[in-house]
């Protein structure tokens, strides 16, 4: 190739080629590789082209995914070169070779600069796209004054400017501090007055960066973006070359319209003005036109400006302008621009979710999707499903549906979803199936209809129906009467089908057992024919379903109005015969239920149909929340908030403990007051927690071969309930007093029960925290299904480490987090923690002293020093934070500064004048170190009040460490309120002696 | 204390091993993932999120191409050139499992795919792929097009551009495209600017080359 010009790199490239299999290609490379090797260790001869040539080539290897692991030093070394030819290719090899963490690159630093800063305007091209490329940190340090120099030179050519823009925007993104705020502002505002597009769209690239990182301090820049936009959008002086199919750069658009989103809000009415009508006009011209290259530019600059809108939060006229669009670009048949309409309609609908202000729009989009025509509804839901079915679409459309159903519309989507589910993909049906029962459940217009829904669900899907949909389909219909014999006669229905799915039999039989014998009146719905037709499924099912047919059979015998001795023999028959059945579980239902059966019309109480269950938060709606708690904004925080403050949700994964079926069990009415047993939670009481009567299968793990005695009357099966219930782990000491002590220590016990132990140590440097959890099983058995989930807030980075399944018996497993503090709040981590003790599930929440104080280090400071500090924050705008706070613990003086010395505050005796007042100083670390001054000034007459001044350039360090010190002096730490109200007086103030809430503080 | 005895032989534990690391099997939970990227709640809550995280990653990963690369239908790698500090050795791995998935999809699908937290949007081009992983955040149509920019410019250098000609001129094609990307980001969006520069380097490479051989010829005469 006459190009190429190197026969030698020819050659080998065309042999490379043509090796016929991998091994004879890693021969070949292996071959030129030794050969490099050798030509490189006796340098002398080799001749500058030579060299070229051979670095070429190990260009090459790596390219094909080799891996190169010398010659660097050879490829870096001709970036000294003198000749152009040499430089050029030290240079390009350098940057595709090398990481920028090589140690190389610092070899050649000096060189580099010389390059930037010499006369050469070719060599300046090569050095600057090199550290543009790959520069790093201390290429950061010591090139970046250079650069801006050439950036903003009057006498470099647009070449070279806009690679100092692009290169400055590297060395910018290692090390933000290379480019001072102040004196830069103006400069990126005078560089948006270059008229050259090239540079102009370099320029942009930084100051995208720029705005991001620092909206505030280039205010100035936002008018100058607009016009920018303008002269785009008028097509004012926009040279032929820019204009790419017709359009003026759209990419200098696109990242305009970029930079705009990434000031807060625009609020000057002129520029506010001026902005809308460019994006009128950019949201006007948007017909699709045939060619492809011209159409995805148009659409590029107007998905830009839609985001932009968005982000402006415009006026409804312009939303429903976007709205339309992006019905639009849904029907449009190009897969690209449907994919990105589809993602933008959902982003509409999630931001509408998140941010109240846009909540008004929500309304105003549903509004349109659901345009008076009904057909045009149904088209847009039909279009939706189909979308689901194109590859990487699907789970946009699906995102989208399941975010704009509403009660209006749910039916149309829910049974637009089922008819779709049996064509769907193997992969999405699960989440199908999922979707659509949450959907039901949250949007049923009637009862009914859920349970029709499901049922189908069921039949279509079965294989993809988790337990979860069932179950919660049997609560509903146990809980409202007037639907049982509707459910019941669905069931039974379904039953009749040929192939029924095994979900099915279980749903059915569960169905009819309870409530068959309310149909008894209709024909084919007899007991006995009840009994045939389930039992028909009996030979196929898995064992868990013959449990639960079990339990149908005896109910369905107990229920019927008159005992048919022909239907007795045959339940009986059944009974008798799985009472040698394999699994235990099996086995004993047939033979308690075989005792029971025998006793008579006197057990009817005992097999009457199940209570009503307790409200509870559907464990769909919560499973929903999970999946969603990686894509939704607040689903972590809402997450956190719901496991605080519902023991619902704990309540649902507990599992009987053992062989016993309280499912069974109706609690004659004398006894009601154990129907719900209370199972204290682990962290101190809360709530009472029923028993999960829907675990009707226990499963195998769960139930102990024991042979439990036939019981007789149905107290003594309550009893037994209640006993299991009783064992609950208790904590052996009080978590809250373990928790105040580790607020003041960083080594001590967490929580602490009969079977394990947490203990937890900590580091703290700066805003960095080292916590590690001792998770020691202090039990004989191993214990299981340990799981420890840390739930942030907001303002902490956490970086959990695994915990393992298992902890084995008398065995410690440490378990370190990794804590970061970004933003000052009070707010703490809160740990999750669960294990199984071989008997039964034991899951408790605690708090971790992951306490402001932590982030606290007290801060020495001369007296001149310190007065002038104070003095500065006084000064507009005033810093300082006062409060009076009342219902102060009475405390000496000394006490209290012993006090915030115990908080880590340096206090500075003397410093202030009048004898009652303390001073000190901390430095709170979060992203950035502050300096917090605070002062107290007591009033000796009046020792529950103080006045209370935190000063801190950081106004939201200083709210929150004021509140949080105020938290200290009025809560009492033995206290069981974890975090007292603002301001809230302590009753308990009087009955505490100073001393005692002193010896608890420190 | 018995409960005190016990977590003394905890602490012992820790620090004996203070530095190791856990190894075994585990059960991993982190309730929040903070690097999954997350949609739709304007940008600057995206940034205020992403600058959270920004510690384990660049200083500032906003916006940017990550990473370009060609590949044929068979899956050899053409061209690579990586703009983030992305661990050499992991490379070859991140090609070949995007690769995969983009040989796999059908001509009707469209040009984006999300791979780990990024986006990767492709074209094909004859037998080559066109490969561009930009962060999730990036505005796809704009990229999509700059993959097509640069295949004009390829185009307008080689004279109807085939896979051929960039096995051979590799090295032209990463100059070409040093031209048109610098930093992650366009650099220029004329194709007649970016053509000027490479012929201006051309022109002297040729000339660096005559030289060297007049000299060579006038030192062998001597």
């Amino acid at each position: 190739m006459a190009l190429s010009g190197m026969r030698g790199l020819s050659v080998f490239i065309s042999d490379v080629r043509n090796c016929q299999n991998k091994e004879l290609e890693r021969a070949r490379v292996d071959k030129e590789l030794a050969n490099i090797r050798t030509k490189f260790k006796n340098d002398k001869g080799l001749t500058p082209y030579e060299k070229k040539k051979y670095v070429w080539k190990m260009l090459y290897i790596f390219m094909l995914g080799y891996d190169v692991d010398f010659g660097h030093m050879e490829a870096v070394s001709l970036i000294s070169a003198p000749k152009y030819a040499e430089k050029q290719v030290g240079y390009i090899v350098t940057s595709s070779l090398l990481n920028e963490n090589h140690d190389f690159l610092r070899l050649v630093i000096n060189t580099v600069r010389n390059d930037i800063i010499g006369r050469n305007e070719t060599f300046q091209c090569l050095a600057l796209t090199m550290v543009g490329n790959i520069g790093g940190k201390e290429f950061s340090e010591s090139l970046a004054p250079d650069v801006q120099k050439l950036l903003i030179s009057n006498s470099c050519r647009p070449l070279v400017r806009k690679k100092a823009a692009l290169c400055l925007l590297r060395l910018y993104r290692k090390n933000p501090d290379v480019v001072s705020v102040d004196g830069w502002a103006d400069r990126m505002s005078q560089l948006l007055d270059e008229r050259e597009i090239g540079v102009l769209t370099a320029v942009m690239s930084l100051l995208v960066a720029l705005v991001a990182n620092n909206p505030d301090a280039y205010w100035n820049c936002v008018s100058k973006c607009v016009r920018v936009l303008e002269r785009l959008t008028r097509s004012q002086d926009i040279p032929q070359e820019y204009t790419y199919y017709g359009i003026p750069s759209p990419w200098l658009q696109v990242k305009t319209m970029r930079v705009l989103q990434y000031f807060p809000a625009i609020d000057d009415p002129n520029i506010r003005r001026s902005l809308f009508e460019v994006l009128q006009r950019v949201l006007m011209g948007t017909d699709a036109v045939k060619n492809i290259n011209k159409n995805n530019a148009t659409h590029a600059v107007l998905f830009e400006a839609l985001a932009l809108v968005m982000h402006l939060d415009a006026e409804k006229d312009m939303m429903a302008q976007c709205v339309g669009l992006l019905g639009k670009f849904i029907a449009v048949r190009e897969p690209n621009i449907r994919y990105l309409g589809l993602e933008n309609m959902t982003r509409m609908l999630m931001v509408s979710d998140v941010q109240e202000s846009i909540k008004r729009h929500q309304v105003q989009i549903i509004t349109s999707l659901r345009d008076p025509d009904i057909r045009f509804r149904i088209i847009f839901i039909d279009l939706l499903v189909q979308c689901i079915s194109l590859c990487s679409i699907r789970r946009r459309s699906l995102d989208l549906l399941y975010g704009m159903c509403d009660v209006t519309n749910a039916k149309d989507i829910v049974e637009e979803l089922l008819q779709y589910l049996t064509t769907a993909d193997f992969a999405i049906r699960e989440e199908l199936a999922l979707k659509a029962a949450i959907l039901a459940e949250k949007f049923a217009p009637d009862l009914s209809w859920y349970v029709d829904v499901i049922l189908q669900l069921i039949e279509k899907a079965g294989d993809f129906v988790s337990d979860d949909i069932w179950y919660r389909v049997v609560q509903f219909v146990t809980n409202n009467d007037d639907l049982q014999p509707y459910a019941a006669a669905k069931a039974r229905d379904f039953l009749d089908k040929p192939a029924v799915h095994e979900t099915m039999v279980k749903v059915a039989g569960y169905l009819l057992g309870e409530y068959s014998h309310l149909l008894s009146r209709r024909p084919g719905c007899s007991p006995k024919e009840v009994f045939s037709i389930i039992h028909d499924k009996f030979a196929t099912v898995s064992t868990p379903t013959k449990a639960i047919l079990l339990s149908a059979y005896i109910k369905i015998l107990l229920h019927s109005q008159t005992v048919d001795p022909e239907l007795q023999n045959h339940v009986l028959a059944v009974f008798r015969k799985n009472e040698t059945y394999l699994d235990a579980e099996v086995q004993q239902r047939a033979s308690e239920y075989y005792a029971l059966s025998r006793k008579g019309p006197s057990m009817v109480d005992v097999m009457a149909e199940m209570p009503k269950f307790p409200e509870r938060q559907s464990a769909l709606l919560k499973k929903a929340e999970d999946t969603e708690v990686d894509v939704a904004d607040t689903s972590a925080t809402k997450l956190r908030l719901m496991q605080l403050t519902s023991t619902a949700v704990v309540v649902a994964d507990q599992k009987p403990a053992n062989g016993v079926h309280p499912a069974l069990t109706r609690v004659p009415s004398g006894q009601r007051n154990i129907e719900a047993p209370t199972v204290p939670v682990a962290n101190g009481g809360q709530s009472p927690a029923p028993v999960d009567f829907l675990a009707i299968e226990a499963a195998p793990t769960h139930s102990a071969p024991e042979s439990s005695p036939l019981v007789g009357p149905g107290d003594s099966l309550a009893l037994a309930l209640m006993d299991n219930q009783a064992s609950t782990v208790q904590p052996t000491g009080s978590v809250t007093e373990w928790f105040d002590a580790l607020c003041r220590k960083d080594s001590g016990i967490l929580y602490e029960d009969p079977f394990i132990q947490i203990g937890l140590k900590a580091e703290w440097r700066g805003n960095q925290g080292r916590i590690v959890l001792f998770l020691g099983n202090k039990h004989t058995a191993p214990l299981l299904s340990v799981k420890a989930v840390i739930l942030p807030p907001r303002h902490m980075q956490l970086l959990t480490s695994n915990v393992p399944d298992t902890i084995p018996p008398r065995a410690q497993v440490q378990c370190p987090v990794e804590v970061t503090n970004l933003s000052p709040s009070r707010e703490i981590p809160v740990l999750d923690f669960s294990y199984n003790n071989s008997s039964a599930m034991v899951s408790f929440k605690l708090r971790l002293p992951v306490i402001m104080s932590k982030f606290l280090q007290g801060a020495t400071l001369a007296p001149a020093d310190y007065i002038a500090r104070w003095k500065a924050l006084m000064g507009p705008p005033n810093k300082l934070l006062q409060e009076v706070v009342r219902g102060v613990k009475p405390l000496p003086l000394q006490e209290m500064s012993d006090l915030l010395g115990s908080l880590h505050v340096a206090i500075a005796p003397g410093y202030d004048p009048n004898v009652n007042n303390i001073v000190g100083a901390a430095t709170y670390f979060s992203e950035n170190p502050t300096l917090c001054l605070i002062r107290i000034e007591t009033d000796p007459a009046d020792r529950t009040q103080i006045r209370l001044t935190v000063g801190t350039p950081d106004t939201s360090v200083a709210l929150e460490l004021k509140e949080y010190i105020k938290e200290r002096l009025v809560d009492i730490p033995s206290g069981a309120a974890p975090t007292s109200l603002p301001g809230m007086p302590s009753p308990a103030d009087d009955l505490v002696g100073p001393a005692a809430s002193l010896a608890g503080l420190i | 204390m018995k409960s005190a005895t016990f977590f003394s032989s905890l602490s012992s534990l820790f620090f004996a091993n203070k530095h190791s690391s856990h190894t075994g099997r585990f059960k991993f939970e982190i309730s929040s993932d903070a690097k999954s990227p997350k949609k739709g709640f304007g940008r600057l809550r995206e940034w205020f999120d992403r600058s959270i995280y920004r510690f384990d990653r660049d200083a500032f990963v906003l916006l940017q191409i990550q990473a370009v690369f060609l590949v044929s239908r068979q899956g050899k790698v053409r061209l690579q050139k990586w703009y983030t500090a992305y661990p050499g050795k992991d490379r070859p791995k991140a090609i070949r499992e995007i690769t995969s998935i983009i040989l796999s999809r059908g001509s009707r699908l469209c040009n984006f795919i999300e791979w780990k937290d990024l986006k990767v949007i492709y074209k094909r081009y004859a037998s080559l792929y066109f490969c561009m992983c930009v962060d999730a955040d990036d505005n796809e149509l704009d990229c999509l097009e700059v993959i097509h920019l640069f295949v004009e410019v390829l185009d307008r250098y080689f004279g109807n551009v085939c896979e051929l000609d960039l096995v051979f001129n590799f090295h032209k094609a990463y100059y070409i495209l040093d031209e048109v990307l610098l930093s992650g980001e366009l650099q220029e969006s004329s194709k007649k600017s970016v053509a000027r520069v490479i012929s201006a380097q051309d022109t002297m490479v040729e000339k660096a080359k005559e030289t060297g051989i007049s000299h060579m010829m006038s030192s062998s005469s001597k």
